[in-house]
């Protein structure tokens, strides 16, 4: 092939579009061509700028919630923090009782079992964002090993602060970070990694100011570990085992 | 919330047969559209800012698109949700906007000749000498950004799918409803501009 057929198939073949003998040829006249190797080299660049910079808009906050109320799929979909199981407890009430017997029952039960609920609840959307995350490469928005540009990104966009320490000294180095929505409020989701993994933190204010220790738990692979403290409540989940997120907790804890 | 919602399954539960069906399929429904909605959105958005370039017309693009595709779920069989989400923004996108444009506005040039691209990049080495300082340059960035704003839309929006969305070409053909040449040739060509308008950033600052 010659250098003006080479160059018609160089963008099929830079993006990868190409059968195998198709790629093989154009390899070995890019092997031999200064010109179309310079050529391929400036649209590799372009490639890769375009790839680095370009900025990649997530949806804004709220706009999810605001789509969901006009399809009115959102109390279906993404319950409110309180009484997500309900139309379960919904179904094993016999036929013959009434309506109002079971808004009775259901009232006295939320207030029971609240607690535990919404704290099921709240596993299970975190878990869903950190794998939504992993899944959709869409890990952070803010990429940046510097806590002075992830903190402000962050404070800027949410009405709280989160902190942002410094853990690579604890193997536990700084990614970047996004916005996740997570409790019914948009919150800041911090991204660490250790060694290959990945570690998701999750933190917001809540009401109680009070201190609560680590809790643990695993579910669908994924370790997740929760505690508050002065005022902030704070979810990790990553993949890697309990004792590894222990260690990160605990070094996010004392360097906050 | 709670009590009306146990309220209505119980009222479900008592009420005829095929009203019970029909209000289970409303909520399979909702719920196949949650998980394609979920997972999808940003790219949605992604997809609507780069085009409309606004952001406001961007969420009401989207809004209206998934009101869209909520309706036209049940014809949805496919497994590439994300593809079909962002035929249904493009179009939408299109019908909102191109409607207010005058004619005229789509860009003047024979695509198909265009498919043999480099061809006229008289230098290759200069091209690679700038882009690359372009790229070192502090604000790369906002030099990156500003021209593919810059690109028309028939261009930036294969560059938005290819590049930040990272499908294939059919999926690009199927999303612009445009052959699988022509997305090469757009490609193509989408890139010389880009390269063209970094080269005149760096040689103007």
């Amino acid at each position: 092939m010659n250098c003006t057929e080479i160059r018609s198939r160089l963008h099929a073949y830079l993006d990868q579009e190409l059968d195998l003998p198709g790629a093989v040829a154009i390899d070995q006249h890019l092997a031999a061509c200064p010109g179309c190797k310079a050529l391929f080299a400036a649209q590799t660049a372009l490639r890769s700028g375009i790839r680095k910079h370009a900025e990649y808009h997530a949806a804004p906050a709220g706009l999810a919630d605001r789509i969901r109320s006009k399809l009115g799929t959102g109390a279906a979909d993404v319950p409110a923090r309180r009484g997500w199981r309900w139309p379960q407890f919904g179904q094993w009430l016999p036929a013959g009782a009434a309506a109002a017997a079971a808004a009775v029952i259901s009232w006295t039960a939320a207030v029971q079992y609240a607690g535990v609920s919404a704290d099921q609840m709240l596993a299970e959307q975190v878990i869903a964002g950190h794998a939504r995350a992993v899944l959709t490469s869409r890990l952070v928005e803010v990429a940046s090993s510097d806590q002075h540009t992830v903190k402000p990104w962050l404070s800027s966009k949410l009405d709280y602060s989160p902190p942002v320490p410094e853990l690579s000294g604890a193997g536990f180095p700084l990614a970047g970070g996004r916005l996740d929505y997570l409790d019914n409020r948009p919150v800041a989701a911090l991204v660490y990694r250790y060694r290959q993994h990945v570690i998701n933190l999750f933190v917001w204010p809540e009401t109680k100011s009070g201190r609560v220790p680590p809790q643990a738990l695993a579910k669908h692979g994924y370790n997740v570990l929760r505690w508050s403290d002065s005022g902030m409540t704070f979810w990790a989940i990553s993949d890697v085992n309990a004792a590894e997120l222990k260690t990160f907790a605990d070094a996010y804890a004392s360097a906050r | 919330m709670a009590q009306s919602r146990v309220q209505s399954r119980v009222f479900a539960g008592l009420s005829a047969p095929g009203v019970e069906a029909s209000a289970l399929d409303e909520r399979s429904k909702a719920r196949r559209f949650e998980q394609l909605f979920a997972a999808h959105l940003d790219a949605a958005y992604n997809f609507a800012r780069w085009l409309a370039r606004d952001e406001s017309n961007a969420k009401d693009v989207v809004q209206e698109a998934c009101l869209r595709a909520f309706k036209s779920l049940d014809g949805f069989h496919g497994d590439n949700g994300r593809a079909w989400l962002l035929a249904i923004v493009r179009n939408t996108y299109y019908t909102w906007f191109r409607r207010n444009k005058a004619e005229g506005q789509s860009v003047p040039f024979d695509e198909d000749s265009m498919a043999a691209d480099g061809h006229d990049l008289a230098d290759p080495e200069s091209a690679i000498g700038s882009i690359d300082r372009v790229l070192q340059q502090r604000d790369a960035q906002r030099l990156v950004n500003a021209a593919l704003a810059q690109l028309p839309e028939e261009f930036r929006e294969v560059v938005v799918l290819r590049e930040l969305e990272d499908l294939s070409y059919k999926e690009i053909a199927a999303i612009a409803r445009i052959p699988l040449g022509t997305v090469m040739s757009r490609l193509a060509r989408a890139r010389k501009l880009l390269l063209q308008y970094l080269q005149h950033a760096q040689q103007e600052s």
